[in-house]
């Protein structure tokens, strides 16, 4: 059982990262990802979110209508993410400011339901938990690492202190503009996927 | 003979027959994810429950969505007070900002140090102290006729913020004017918005833009003829035009008519900077003292 669990957390981190090899979730991935920061953020509250519900609907599972089971996970999930954004306007009202409309497309964040439905509906509370923990922070990574290359590429900061020094634009280095555009942060998840099959053979389609 | 039936575990899927099928036909599940269904009265039901009546189905939904709602009125009534709090202090954050006050860790204290008083033009051009509660929604306040212009001292010299609202192009946009004690210089601006595109309409939030104001003048002949034309429209010596933002015409042209129409109910008061001082002293005023008196 504790094996099962562990498997449920590392997977998706890796081998089967929802963002790479599901490719869910690549909407949120592409608009937070200009600054580390926001990026960071949205990972947090989604790994917090997925591993909430996951645990929630794994409860229920048993006396949830098969009816109606879409509709229960969808009012889980939302009242879930209501919450998360009604505390971050309390306590990150930046952040919320920022990630404003993102943090309601929770909600429809594919990883969510794709989760809820063909995990927690069939698994105890605690493997349900490893489960969210571990897509919610397969797909944080990825939105970290593109939003590193972007905000270090697009605005020479990391975090918004400007790691990249006065002396190189001194001599002619200039910030990329189109790091900051959403298309980069396309073109780079699918550099990751390029990285990712290449070291997973069995998923390379013949 | 009755035959047993088999259920996937995997997709539902009901197989009937004498044993399991080798491959599920519906989903590709092995032998062992197929469970034997005993019928009647040898399986009771876990829980003694159908959870796929209309009862139980209607009872469950009620029953949660009723839970849900309380739980969300409990977090946001216990959140409230903080988050308006925030939302205010975003607001002094934005005044500040068009009076080129950025990046203050304390926003409260640099805003009362800054601000000096929220007044409220009258028809005449003259301000009255607002007495309200410091107000973070200035569209309603603007649709409702009361004005406000922020009456702020920066470096020890007068300044006015007005509070600006319009439509960009995917929804709307706000921002704040600061104009020196001539009424008439542009001071500063601060511009926001709701939903632009980013990297397009979005950039009107951006210092590129915003830089571009400080110095023109608002008004000419007692009308508003500060504009934003389309970029590269705009003379560059004039000192009423103003470049858009390249590439975003319609959140540029927001900008514009925001400006013009909000500008243009403030008219009397940015008419009204050179008889402002001796108004009070001279004939005017004492008649409508007596006028009153006479009323009383």
């Amino acid at each position: 059982m504790a094996n099962k669990n562990n498997e449920a957390l590392k997977q998706p981190i890796w081998v089967n990262n929802p963002v790479v090899v599901q490719i869910l979730g690549i909407c949120s991935a592409l608009a937070v990802t200009a600054q580390l920061k926001p990026a960071i953020v949205m990972g947090l509250s989604v790994t917090v979110i997925v591993a909430m519900s996951n645990v929630i609907i794994s409860l229920l599972r048993n006396t949830i209508p098969n009816r109606i089971r879409i509709i229960v996970q969808l009012v889980v999930v939302a009242a879930l993410v209501t919450i998360v954004s009604e505390i971050l306007k309390a306590f990150a009202y930046d952040v919320s400011v920022q990630l404003s409309v993102y943090i309601g497309l929770i909600i429809t964040n594919c990883i969510l339901m794709g989760r809820l439905e063909a995990f927690a509906m069939q698994n105890g509370p605690a493997a349900s938990f490893m489960d969210g923990i571990g897509n919610g922070l397969g797909y944080a990574a990825i939105l970290v690492v593109v939003a590193f290359v972007r905000e270090l590429l697009g605005s020479g900061k990391l975090l918004g202190f400007q790691v990249i020094p006065q002396w190189c634009y001194d001599h002619g280095y200039m910030n990329n503009g189109l790091m900051i555009m959403p298309p980069m942060a396309l073109i780079l998840v699918g550099c990751i996927i390029w990285f990712h099959r290449s070291k997973n053979k069995d998923l390379q389609e013949k | 003979m009755a035959t047993k039936k088999f259920k996937c575990k995997v997709c539902g899927y009901v197989h009937e027959g004498n044993e399991a099928p080798e491959k599920c036909p519906l989903c590709g599940a092995p032998k062992s994810e197929f469970e034997e269904i005993v019928e009647g009265g040898a399986a009771p039901k876990k829980k003694g429950l159908d959870t796929s009546s209309n009862a139980y189905t209607i009872i469950y939904a009620a029953v949660m969505v009723i839970l849900v709602a309380f739980l969300l009125v409990f977090v946001s009534s216990t959140l409230k007070e903080r988050q308006t709090a925030n939302v205010i202090n975003d607001t002094k954050a934005q005044i500040l900002a068009s009076l080129n006050i950025k990046d203050q860790a304390d926003v409260a204290s640099a805003y009362q140090n800054a601000v000096k008083a929220d007044m409220l033009m009258q028809a005449d051009g003259s301000l009255v102290p607002y007495e309200g509660e410091f107000c973070t929604g200035y569209s309603s306040e603007y649709d409702a006729g009361r004005l406000h212009v922020f009456q702020a001292e920066v470096d020890g010299q007068t300044k006015y913020v007005i509070p600006m609202n319009g439509l960009g192009l995917w929804g709307v946009i706000w921002g704040y004017i600061a104009l020196d004690e001539d009424r008439q210089t542009v001071y500063g601006v601060y511009f926001s918005h709701a939903s632009e595109t980013p990297g397009l309409g979005g950039e009107i939030a951006a210092p590129l833009f915003q830089s571009r104001f400080p110095g023109k003048i608002v008004t000419s002949d007692g009308q508003v003829a500060l504009q934003v034309l389309k970029f590269g429209k705009a003379d560059k010596t004039s000192a009423y035009q103003i470049d858009g933002v390249t590439g975003a015409t319609i959140t540029s042209t927001g900008v514009n008519n925001m400006i013009n129409k909000v500008l243009t109910s403030y008219l009397p008061f940015l008419n009204g900077a050179c008889c402002a001082q001796q108004c009070c002293n001279e004939d005017g005023c004492e008649e409508e003292q007596n006028v009153e008196s006479i009323e009383d």
